[in-house]
């Protein structure tokens, strides 16, 4: 029952031998110790664990690994760096966007795609397009103001 | 120099390796323990500050950052007694073995009583090597000055030396005087007197968080992320009629997973395997009799008229002025009203996690509590371990807000890894953190006031009938107030406690009084409450803010008007008097401007004091009057908490606890049928969306450089149901006695069909 698989994560080759049916979450956090998509619920409702999949934003505690193939896979790790930063996570310090940061991940991994489709996105885009994501601490309006930032530089 | 060379050397860390994973070559040592120890003693200025060959400091916090940045704050006070940047201070904070018990992040004390030792042993630290600089310069004390943690000979500033020269690596060796109290009460000095706030520098700077970078390019760890060799992943599995335990389980079902164990202590069941995936698999095959239990809860349907039937068990009347029946008897006009408060989760933002390292004669816990000096003495306890063999290690987990879920995995870890003899990594699924975390307690509150003909209040009565705050202790020192505990028949304790409002309203005759009865169902509940930030505060505020309102209306008053109108207290008049004003808010009487289109706007105003912080709140609302939707808009917050330390940091908590204080009026209820709760994930436990969220909130800040700071982390929050309510008033003339204000709720109220 379990399956040979090649992740290709942040553009580097990961072999993973595990039950077919396994969300990609856990190879990314157990087996291969990648640990920013963080677990929120299992149930993507919280967007925690959001990675991109062929770019498509995705909740990775929901996607079986066997559902992967040969999609590219990008982690926040693989976003962007402290020397060459995606312009989101410039302006989420600037903006100290978060309070415990728990959930982070979700909100930049979404706002990255949502900006990538939408580079002039409104206030009003980026209220929708990260509706459903889940802050407990409440840092919503610090995060509105950072994704709009993004929006803007 | 020779008094100095004598200095011990710092000891430096053990060597048990801690691997965070990401990337795989690079696990970072932990210091952990080989020889446990108990914590530093509070009398020894080496334990809250040490100073690097490089003349860096790290200062030793023994609470920690829930995601405030509190620890910014701290770094910021302690760089400014010794005059060194605050990028040159690091802090190491919640850590046993490391840090004295300051009591961990509680009551939004974190600043206010744990950042006092810490100032005093920066000012005692400055002493001490401005002494050491003037022998080693050949000069006396005030003949010198010092600039970034060098200190030079003021009329000739070539003569100088740097920190790290004159201790650098070397202990103090400088006794402090200790109150001898551990916990929030814990305060050290010594004999320097700290600098005058006139004098500051880098407190009331927005300082950044050094943790936001580290997160948001992905390397910043969670207690989610620790790993030690051989660690084996456990999931618990709890029953779905509360009370029942297992009867029979049997291990032969999860024989295919591979390693998978089980561990059966009455009525605690766990699963472990050495893949997380396969941990999760085992719980839910693991085939399991229950036995049958009698379903023990009312249903949510039920709650308050359950509520209003039970025999209180502790009853208490904190304020008692005069004969406020009598007084009320007495009134031109009587008002009153009940407001009813669910049953709220912590919902924290994480399943809890812990990981527990137990052998025969130690043990470490790495957890993501807020209190980490408890949880180590809590599993010490639940081992038959002396507390100098255990050390905590706090781990950032996600945001707690107060006794969550975090204080039991803890010891389910310790359980499991004693019983499994290898390290056990605990994280709960979403349903375990929602379902089961402890919960803030439903309340019924009746308020009772009489008028005169003038409009003002002549008697006034508020009486809180609650389950117990305490029902299990907001710490887990005590292993018998957790769910491992109390799954393994501990002796139960619980204590009663609820609160009144604090709002300090000038009212002749008055009586503030609580009631608790008893809990639903006193052992391993799902319903067990405890504290959940601002314990009670956002109930009581709701109810007592909202009762205000209601008597201004009654008096024919502007609800600001009203509340200045009973207050003498200058600081609260002047926050509510900078929040009228940053709000632009005209005096009228609530609901006089009512139309009766679609989506309709109010205002509503709400005050409070916690502690010595003084909040105003103003907030414009939307209400649609179709979906039954509530939307503030607009806020303005007042916000008093004495001598501000960092105002950005400030502003970013004042404007999460409105968020989450309208997240907990507009959606959070506990829901629950006779067997169990059913509100267990986002969906059945829904919290404040990004489309709800404000246009704006506008903060004013009220530094009070005379006044000692007091907390911020729930001051705020405690107004904010009210606030809303009162604006749901004025715009559409619905006066709302039960919270969360749902959809439902809103157009039930509307008359609108649902």
């Amino acid at each position: 029952m379990t399956q040979h698989i090649v992740l290709d994560i942040d553009g580097q080759q990961y072999p993973v031998d595990a039950d077919p049916d396994m969300p990609l979450l856990y190879a990314l956090r157990d087996h291969l110790q990648l640990d920013n998509p963080r677990f929120g619920c299992g149930l993507g409702q919280c967007g925690a664990c959001t990675v991109h999949v062929d770019g498509a934003p995705t909740r990775s505690c929901s996607l079986p690994i066997s559902a992967v193939g040969t999609a590219r896979i990008v982690t926040l790790a693989g976003l962007g760096t402290p020397d060459q930063p995606h312009v989101l996570q410039t302006a989420f310090i600037q903006e100290q966007a978060t309070q415990c940061g728990y959930c982070l991940n979700g909100w930049i991994m979404t706002a990255a795609a949502l900006l990538r489709d939408k580079p002039h996105a409104t206030e009003a885009d980026i209220r929708d397009g990260l509706s459903g994501l889940k802050c407990r601490c409440g840092a919503h309006l610090a995060i509105l103001r950072a994704v709009t930032r993004a929006a803007r530089a | 120099m020779g008094n100095i060379s004598r200095r011990s050397l710092l000891r430096t860390g053990g060597a048990l390796v801690v691997s965070f994973g990401a990337p795989l070559a690079s696990p970072i040592a932990a210091s952990a323990q080989t020889q446990p120890k108990a914590g530093p003693p509070p009398d020894q200025l080496d334990t809250w500050l040490a100073i690097q060959h490089d003349g860096s400091v790290t200062a030793f916090f023994g609470k920690m950052d829930p995601g405030q940045g509190v620890d910014v704050a701290i770094r910021q006070i302690v760089a400014e007694e010794l005059d060194i940047a605050v990028e040159r201070v690091a802090i190491v904070m919640g850590d046993t073995a490391r840090t004295a018990n300051q009591g961990g992040a509680s009551g939004s004390t974190g600043i206010e009583r744990g950042g006092i030792t810490l100032r005093y042993a920066g000012a005692e630290a400055r002493r001490v090597l401005l002494d050491l600089a003037g022998q080693h310069l050949g000069a006396p004390v005030d003949a010198l000055r010092v600039r970034d943690g060098v200190v030079s000979c003021i009329a000739d500033p070539a003569r100088q030396v740097s920190y790290g020269d004159l201790i650098g690596d070397r202990h103090f060796d400088v006794p402090l005087q200790w109150n001898g109290v551990y916990g929030n009460g814990l305060v050290a000095r010594g004999r320097a007197e700290p600098k005058h706030p006139g004098d500051y520098h880098i407190v009331g700077t927005s300082v950044p968080r050094t943790d936001i970078p580290e997160k948001v390019f992905a390397r910043h760890h969670f207690v989610t992320d620790i790993r030690l060799p051989g660690m084996l992943h456990a999931r618990m599995i709890r029953p779905a009629v509360t009370g029942s335990v297992p009867i029979a389980v049997d291990e032969a079902s999860i024989a295919d997973i591979a390693g998978a164990r089980v561990v059966w202590k009455q009525g605690f069941l766990g699963v472990a395997a050495p893949r997380e995936w396969d941990a999760i698999r085992a719980a839910r095959t693991l085939k399991v009799t229950w036995s049958q239990a009698v379903p023990p809860f009312p249903g949510t349907a039920a709650l308050y008229d359950h509520m209003r039937a039970a025999t209180p068990i502790a009853r208490k009347e904190p304020v008692k002025q005069g004969d406020a029946d009598a007084a009320i008897a007495g009134a031109t006009k009587i008002v009153e009203a009940e407001y009813e408060w669910p049953f709220q989760s912590h919902a924290s933002m994480g399943p809890a996690c812990a990981v527990v390292d137990a052998r025969p004669d130690s043990a470490t816990v790495w957890t993501g509590t807020q209190k980490p000096h408890f949880a180590a003495m809590g599993v010490a306890r639940i081992l038959g371990l002396t507390l100098a063999q255990v050390r905590g290690i706090w781990v950032r987990g996600a945001g707690s807000y107060g006794r969550n879920d975090a204080g039991d995995a803890a010891m389910d870890a310790a359980v499991m890894s004693q019983a499994l003899g290898a390290p056990v990594r605990v994280q709960y699924m979403r349903a375990d953190g929602t379902g089961w975390d402890p919960k803030g307690p439903a309340s019924i509150h009746r308020a009772r006031a009489g008028l005169d003909a003038n409009g003002k209040v002549v008697g006034y009565r508020f009486d809180s009938r609650g389950f117990s705050r305490t029902d299990i202790a907001t710490t887990e020192s005590d292993p018998a107030h957790s769910l491992a505990g109390q799954l393994m028949d501990m002796k139960l304790s619980p204590t009663q406690e609820f609160g009144i409002p604090t709002e300090p309203y000038q009212f002749p005759a008055q009586l503030r009084a609580w009631e608790t009865i008893p809990a639903l169902f006193d052992r391993a509940s799902p319903l067990r409450s405890s504290h959940l930030r601002d314990p009670v505060g956002p109930q009581l505020g709701f109810a007592s803010e909202s009762f205000i309102d209601e008597l201004a209306h009654a008096a024919g008053a502007d609800a600001v008007a009203f509340r200045l109108a009973h207050l003498q207290d200058p600081r609260a008049i002047a926050a509510i008097g900078a929040c009228a004003a940053s709000f632009r808010w005209q005096a009228r009487i609530a609901g006089s401007l009512r139309v009766a289109d679609p989506v309709v706007t109010g205002r509503g105003f709400a005050y409070s004091q916690r502690g010595q912080t003084i909040v105003a709140l103003a907030v414009e609302v939307e209400v649609n009057r179709t979906t039954g939707r509530v939307r503030p808009r607009r806020w303005t917050v007042a916000h008093d908490c004495g001598l501000v330390i960092n105002p950005q940091g400030l502003r970013l908590c004042i404007e999460s606890n409105i968020a989450q204080g309208s997240s907990r009026a507009l959606w959070e209820e506990v829901t629950f049928n006779p067997a169990m709760v059913t509100s267990v994930d986002w969906v059945s436990y829904p919290i404040l969306d990004m489309a709800d969220a404000p246009d704006a909130i506008d903060i004013v800040l009220l530094d009070r450089p005379d006044l000692p700071p007091s907390g911020a982390g729930e001051g705020s929050i405690r107004p904010v149901a009210a606030a809303i309510g009162n604006a749901i008033f004025d715009a559409t003339g619905i006066r709302l006695h039960r919270a969360p204000f749902t959809p439902e709720r809103i157009k039930e109220a509307l008359g609108v069909p649902t």
